[in-house]
């Protein structure tokens, strides 16, 4: 068992810095979904990413004692069903499934075009949490011997 | 008409991948090759001789017939989430099938038969 | 409308169940058995309003070329009645199977996710979304197959995992040669513009053949069932085999083979084909089987082809035959496999040659098995016997004398591998007697269930029941016209 888990200094202090600067484009991606390409599942996987990235160059421990991984593993079929909840307030209030209910700013700005802005960051969000506990239990699955699925 | 054979000829490397490898970790690659030859095959279908990207910018306006197709880029985008979770699932029963045979050679791993 | 809740029903009871549960399965199983009945109300109640009528529901209300539809019509009704019974039944089962292998509420969670894929593909009007639907389906399975943790059903997903992705790609090339030719992706208006094109209809079909056939199991493509249906816990073995095997695979090659390519008579040759090779091959390589359950798959495979060769034929009768013949064998399949997962569970073995005499203890289990067996070999009054002698008539009916006579041998094989199931499994030499064997209510009551089902289904036949039942779904599968119409207008 290494005493100093994790990568070399270099390593731990770049990403020290740029893990922030990565979460931040990730939310830009995610936000100007309808603008330009990328959206809900790609900025998902950037920030995932950011957090596989603190996880590789500091080791397994630092990564349960930043985020805590109830909530991370929680978090993701929380935001599935409010997925289907504004679905359903979709059928409530405008006649179908998944309808456009909120109001439709002008072109190219970032409050247009309704649900899709509020539809992308809930992606966003479970895109990211479901990659990351998938990394990560994949990655700690030889420390718990015999471990869950 | 060179690019698609150039796609069908990536396809078919993933294909001879496979079939013909030993090894659990080289199926799970030679499936993702197969992944993008196919999502390959729907954005090449999808373009037209000299026309533009389809973002609408402010100030530009173009019309939808100077436009490459859009669509079959929303189904690249899903049929990429879909592969990676396929991918994420072999990778997991392949951590397991190590766990309990201890090698990662399929010609060892035939308990089932018949 | 109702349609969308069959989609959002389950997805929101395994969302729900992933967040509610802690580390008991109380809450999973309240609100799994909550979603499933809701289910099985509101597919009743389609079933019964939809007549010759089709409902088409627009989601994000957006106008119809554009959006992709939900289309509810009587086959549609069929399918989904049958997925929601099965799965009622299952998750009665598994409730106190699972417990034996361990009590976790991820087991719901993925049940559920099973049959969203499942109403998602039946439910559906646009190519896409049925292979997003039948893809969401694939993995709840892949997972559930992995359940038990034994390394044998690690070696039989890894194997499944790998052929439907294979099958899942030729789905997409065939998507995009659609699309590049028709530049749509709703069925019924690619049914509308594809007689402009012939010459892509031989490369679609084809590719779907294999796709889909690989899903239902059809001979060539058969090579992922005996392990993955063998190896599973047995009420995912009943639903894989009972109904996933017929949504993912022979609903989805009847709609898109009638209503969206209009019965090209090559393929309807091929079908008709591969159709018999599929119950002779199997039912043999079934008569060499020890293990119970993988025997039973081998009977899958050679049921399916029952299913397919009526749905080659063409004819009428034979469509008729083909759909009762889809309900039928979802009931006793499922019934079978239930029955081998309790004298696995009691016995602990599945091996045909170390089973005996279980009169004694297990009575429930081995008279539902006689029940299943007499239908699955053809016998009447249970209903097996009206589906397959529907299809033999038809076939003789429409010229095939040939076909009618391999289909009446595979069905004295079935009745051959049956026997020796009942002589070595549950009336053998040996007299088994396990004091102290408590199978669950829920066990006995969904086999029970399923049994009198076998029973109450034959009355199907009667001439003025099947026209009111059955006729519409025959009539919606036979018209690709009044499809497209009553798609394309707008529905009820």
């Amino acid at each position: 068992m290494k005493t100093n888990p994790g990568m070399t200094l270099i390593v731990k202090t770049v990403t020290r810095i740029s893990v922030w600067l990565i979460i931040l484009y990730g939310f830009y991606i995610i936000l100007h979904g309808h603008l330009s390409p990328g959206g809900g599942f790609a900025g998902g996987v950037i920030i995932a990413l950011a957090f596989l990235n603190v996880m590789l160059a500091y080791g397994h421990e630092t990564i349960t004692r930043w985020l805590s991984l109830k909530f991370m593993h929680d978090l993701e079929p929380a935001a599935g069903a409010l997925y289907l909840a504004i679905g359903v307030l979709g059928i409530a209030l405008g006649g179908r499934f998944l309808a456009n209910f909120l109001p439709k700013g002008t072109l190219f700005d970032l409050w247009s075009s309704g649900n899709i802005l509020v539809l992308n960051i809930i992606i966003g969000i479970k895109v990211a949490m479901g990659l990351f506990t998938v990394v990560w239990t994949l990655a700690v699955f030889r420390l718990y011997q015999g471990g869950d699925k | 008409m060179i690019v698609y054979l150039l796609c069908f000829a990536l396809f078919l490397v993933g294909i001879y991948g496979l079939i013909t490898k030993r090894d659990l970790i080289k199926i799970i690659i030679a499936s993702g090759i197969v992944g993008y030859a196919t999502n390959l095959m729907l954005i090449l279908f999808a373009y037209r001789k000299g026309a533009h990207y389809p973002i609408l910018e402010k100030g530009k306006m173009v019309t939808s017939q100077m436009m490459v197709d859009p669509l079959p880029q929303a189904l690249v985008l899903t049929s990429i989430v879909i592969e990676l979770g396929i991918t994420a699932m072999l990778v997991a029963l392949a951590i397991r099938l190590y766990e309990k045979h201890q090698t990662f050679d399929i010609t060892k791993i035939r308990r089932l038969s018949g | 409308m109702i349609l969308p809740f069959f989609i959002i029903i389950p997805l929101l009871a395994a969302f729900l169940i992933a967040l509610i549960s802690g580390d008991r399965d109380y809450w999973a199983i309240i609100i799994s058995v909550i979603a499933l009945i809701a289910l099985v109300a509101l597919a009743l109640f389609g079933f019964v309003t939809i007549r010759n009528g089709t409902m088409v529901y627009e989601t994000a209300a957006w106008k119809l070329p554009y959006t992709i539809c939900l289309v509810l019509d009587a086959f549609s009704a069929f399918m989904l009645v049958i997925v929601s019974v099965i799965g009622l039944t299952a998750l009665m089962f598994s409730v106190f199977y699972i417990r034996h292998l361990s009590a976790s509420w991820k087991y719901y969670a993925l049940f559920m996710l099973l049959i969203t894929g499942m109403n998602g593909v039946v439910a559906t009007g646009d190519l896409f979304n049925l292979f997003v639907f039948m893809e969401i389906g694939l993995f709840a399975a892949f997972a559930l197959v992995a359940y038990g943790a034994k390394a044998e059903e690690f070696e039989a997903s890894f194997k499944y995992a790998i052929m439907g992705s294979i099958s899942s790609s030729m789905v997409l090339i065939g998507i995009a040669i659609i699309y590049s030719a028709t530049s749509a992706l709703t069925m019924a208006t690619i049914a509308q513009r594809l007689p402009q094109n012939p010459q892509v209809v031989n490369w679609v079909g084809g590719l779907f053949l294999a796709a889909f056939g690989l899903k239902a199991a059809l001979m060539p493509f058969h090579a992922w069932l005996p392990d993955a249906h063998s190896s599973a816990p047995a009420p995912i073995s009943s639903m894989l085999s009972g109904v996933f095997i017929k949504t993912l695979g022979v609903y989805v090659l009847i709609r898109f083979f009638y209503n969206v390519l209009g019965a090209p008579p090559i393929f309807l040759t091929l079908f008709m084909v591969l159709g018999t090779v599929s119950i002779l091959v199997a039912s043999f390589l079934a008569l060499g089987q020890w293990d119970l359950k993988r025997l039973l798959a081998y009977s899958s495979i050679s049921q399916i082809g029952f299913i397919l060769l009526g749905v080659g034929i063409g004819t009428r009768w034979a469509i008729l035959g083909a759909v009762f013949h889809i309900l039928n064998h979802a009931i006793f399949k499922a019934l079978l496999f239930f029955n081998a997962g309790t004298v696995e569970m009691v016995l602990g073995t599945r091996d045909l040659r170390q089973m005996g005499n279980l009169r004694k203890c297990l009575p429930y289990t081995t008279a539902t098995a006689m029940v299943g067996t007499l239908s699955v070999a053809g016998i009447p009054p249970f209903n097996g016997f009206f589906s397959k002698l529907i299809i033999i008539i038809a076939a003789v009916h429409a010229g095939h004398p040939i076909y009618a006579a391999l289909a009446i041998f595979g069905s004295l094989l079935t009745l051959v591998y049956f026997l020796k199931v009942q002589r070595y499994g549950f009336h053998g030499e040996r007299q088994i007697d396990k004091e102290g064997v408590r199978i669950g209510w829920g066990m006995r009551t969904a086999m029970i269930i399923l049994a009198v089902l076998c029973l109450a289904t034959s009355v199907l036949f009667l001439p003025g029941i099947k026209e009111t039942i059955l006729g519409p779904v025959v009539t919606v599968i036979e018209n690709k016209t009044q499809y497209i119409n009553q798609v394309l207008g707008g529905g009820l």
